[in-house]
């Protein structure tokens, strides 16, 4: 296959996921404002910082509103980081890999961009946002769907699934990144009931929350959210899970290819640290520090895989 | 009391009944409400828009993607008028080859005086480049589309032969799906011949053109100017429906004196490559310097016999509308047969006879731009106003060369579905033939482009056309 179809797959995939983990974000985001007005301002920053687009907000507003914000990530065109911007480079991608794709995922994602072109093209009202958020999510889910239903498992298909766990992985460790504070031992607020919300939050942004509960019979406890997050390949968007599969699907393509590359190795070291560290571990360490290096390690890696199979000259 | 109609209608007779290949059709559509195919029609359409079959418009910035209108009534065509057309296609299209490699050869057509050496010489489609260089099986174009289009019964006219990268093949087969998804009970009635075999075909007949240094099974590509380019869809459809890759000129290099893309494990090379890049952006060093849309050095590994460019670079000059003036010569000096298929007689405003001819009947005529396409630069005579008259009058005489000159034919028409109904409208018809060292093959069906506005004669979809369904009959 082309390098530049490797690329153009991996990236329509990475759209997709960012996509649907910003209407998760947003959905998540919401619910704060709405039970804790107090705590709207902050999370609506912290929510324009998990994004990375602070900066670019406030370029074009003065001051931090929910009605602003969510029309900024949702659909404001200026935004390259928007909903809507994102859904546009995802079909901009799938219309140069076409020839790789299925009719059925390359109709998923124009579908979607034809559906929220539709439903952004006016500014969001409050009472349309929870149907507008849901129509993200499922539509992603519906690409990534027909991917999986429909695709051949060749070289095509991993890199379009490593799009998605490294969006999904880098999106995790983002809310972390921003979030770490909040699930630090700490004198003052110990077991209080504004820790609960908070770390609620956290698990809702990655749509952890029922299988956090089901899985840890309703207890709610900083360092077991953190270690369900980081290391619980049950949870399949845990860092741990995330790249278990990633290094699934490099390995094939070495196996396909009968070459183990520079990012083989890369990505051995970091699945080797989410094996042999144990929560304990990344709080003695730092959990900020071990996010941070995270972050850095991933963005690594992912150059290396972009020049390891030539995704641009 | 009936007013004698002034053009050929395909589907009824003056009298209202259906003609012989309608007769089926007809029965069935008296059957039909036309609300329910209005409402099949939006779904073709909503259709076409999932699937993505649309044309950038260029300079359009928010519409920036439109659609094709798609009419659902076929146009059909009897077992006995394909015979002919398709022997008359196959006939340009060999006499075409033959031509393109006299030209760039010996150009035994001057020096026998069937052809002005002018007409060549100074011919800005003719490539200098290629004088010399025979292509694997002297196949110089591979795919032609050859604009028809009829006045009558028994009338056909070719009025274009698309040598170069003639486009439209993806509405054949897409419009055939459509019409085998809505209405399939038709085909059970009416037996049409299938299309759907074109891009196997195609396949074919480019991997049977492998150039000398070619070993092993060959390797197919499809080269495409980019997602931003007008029938960029089409590109991605033929490469998707071969099994071949869809290049741009970023993917490719010149490596080991191949022409080379670049995939996930390195360079692979390239023997035959169908480009849909015109000639002067195909290779920076050799035309358009600031070209980034081509290959750096691809006309040298070409010429060195290492690559098969589909069409091959120079073959405009075939379908060039000064040349097509001298079809009828061109295809008895190289078959040594009459042409089957006739000519639009056509002036050429370069000689000043000729010259004097059109400026005196100007609002009777079609006038084109000799290197024109598109539908645009043309003066439709009888549709022009005084103003648009004078002015381009005024553009004749200034450079007279550029131009030809047609009598406005009185093209055919079929109906289209309209609200109230069937109504005429003019239609033309563009089939597919594909040359190889092995032969012409002509797909059975084509590309009929409609006029939708009421009694114009212009069908280009950059003017408002649209296009039909083309059944051929089996016999």
């Amino acid at each position: 296959m082309l390098g530049k179809t490797a690329g153009g797959v991996f990236w329509m995939l990475r759209y997709m996921e960012r996509t649907e983990n910003t209407a998760r974000m947003i959905d998540a985001a919401l619910r704060i404002s709405l039970t804790r007005s107090s705590a709207a301002e902050s999370e609506w920053t912290s929510l324009l910082t998990t994004t990375g687009m602070l900066g670019a907000y406030y370029d074009r507003h003065s001051a931090v509103d929910g009605h602003k914000v969510i029309n900024f990530l949702l659909r404001d065109p200026t935004n390259a980081g928007s909903v809507m911007s994102g859904v546009e480079l995802a079909r901009t991608n799938a219309r140069m890999v076409r020839t790789a794709l299925t009719r059925e995922v390359w109709e998923a994602v124009n579908e979607c961009w034809m559906v929220l072109k539709d439903m952004l093209a006016r500014p969001v009202r409050e009472q349309d946002l929870p149907e507008i958020l849901q129509t993200i999510r499922q539509r992603s889910a519906f690409v990534r769907g027909s991917l999986h239903g429909t695709m051949v498992r060749n070289d095509i298909y991993d890199f379009a699934r490593m799009g998605t766990f490294f969006e999904r992985a880098d999106n995790v460790a983002r809310v972390l990144d921003v979030k770490y504070y909040i699930l630090l031992p700490s004198i003052m607020h110990v077991g209080s009931a504004s820790d609960n919300v908070q770390w609620e939050t956290i698990l809702r942004a990655t749509s952890s929350t029922r299988a956090y509960q089901t899985l840890h019979e309703g207890e709610f406890d900083s360092r077991k959210i953190a270690r369900f997050l980081i290391l619980d390949k049950r949870l399949p968007r845990s860092l741990a899970f995330c790249y278990g599969k990633i290094a699934d699907n490099l390995g094939y393509l070495a196996e396909d290819y009968g070459e183990r590359l520079e990012c083989h190795t890369m990505v051995d070291q970091i699945c080797n640290r989410f094996n042999t560290t144990s929560i304990d571990q990344i709080f003695e360490y730092g959990l900020h520090e071990f996010i941070t290096e995270f972050l850095i390690d991933s963005q690594r890696l992912g150059q290396q895989i972009e020049q390891d199979y030539r995704f641009i000259e | 009391m009936t007013e004698a109609p002034k053009y050929f209608d395909e589907m009824f007779w003056p009298d209202g009944t259906a003609r012989v290949p309608y007769a089926e059709y007809s029965d069935w559509f008296g059957t039909e409400d036309v609300r329910r195919l209005k409402r099949k029609s939006a779904q073709a359409e909503a259709l076409f828009r999932l699937t993505g079959i649309t044309f950038n418009v260029y300079g359009a910035e928010e519409a920036g993607e439109r659609l094709i209108p798609f009419d659902l009534v076929p146009r059909i065509i009897t077992a006995q008028e394909w015979t002919i057309l398709s022997r008359g296609i196959d006939q340009r299209v060999r006499a075409i080859n033959s031509f393109l490699h006299d030209i760039y050869h010996r150009q035994e057509i001057v020096r026998a005086g069937r052809l002005p050496a002018e007409m060549i010489a100074q011919n800005a489609a003719f490539l200098p480049q290629m004088i010399g260089v025979a292509p694997p099986g002297n196949i110089y174009t591979h795919i032609v589309g050859t604009d028809l289009v009829r006045t009558g019964e028994n009338e056909f006219f070719v009025l274009e032969d698309n040598a170069r990268t003639p486009s439209g093949v993806s509405y054949m087969l897409e419009n055939r799906e459509t019409m085998l998804h809505m209405f399939p009970e038709l085909f059970s009635k009416v037996k049409v011949r299938g299309v759907s075999q074109y891009p196997r075909s195609l396949r074919r007949a480019l991997s049977a053109s492998v150039p000398p240094k070619c070993e092993g099974p060959p390797t197919v590509a499809v080269l495409t100017p980019g997602i931003y380019n007008s029938a960029y869809y089409e590109h991605a459809f033929l490469a998707d429906q071969m099994g071949v890759e869809l290049v741009e000129g970023h993917d490719l290099r010149v490596v080991d004196g191949r022409v080379a893309m670049r995939t996930t494990q390195g360079y692979k090379a390239i023997d035959v490559l169908y480009r849909r890049v015109d000639d002067e952006f195909l290779d920076p060093m050799t035309f358009s310097p600031d070209s980034m849309l081509g290959v750096p050095g691809i006309m040298d590994v070409y010429r060195a016999g290492a690559i098969t460019i589909a069409n091959a670079p120079g073959t405009g000059i075939a379908d060039d509308k000064a040349i097509y003036s001298y079809m009828p010569d061109i295809v008895e000096f190289y078959t040594g047969e009459q042409a089957i298929l006739k000519n639009v007689p056509t002036h050429r405003c370069s000689e000043p006879d000729a010259l004097a001819y059109v400026l005196d009947n100007l609002a009777d005529l079609v006038v084109k731009e000799v290197h024109g396409s598109g539908g645009y630069g043309m003066l439709v005579g009888p549709a022009a106003s005084k103003k648009e008259l004078a002015a381009f009058r005024a553009k004749l005489m200034a450079a007279p060369e550029n131009y030809i000159a047609q009598p406005t034919l009185a093209l055919s028409t079929v109906p289209i579905l309209t609200n109230a109904g069937l109504a005429p409208r003019h239609v033309d018809l563009r089939p597919f033939a594909l040359a190889s060292p092995g032969g012409v093959e002509i797909i059975p069906g084509g590309l009929t482009r409609v006029a939708l506005k009421k009694g114009s004669l212009v069908v280009n979809s950059s003017q408002g056309g649209g296009t039909k369904d083309t059944w051929v009959l089996e016999d």
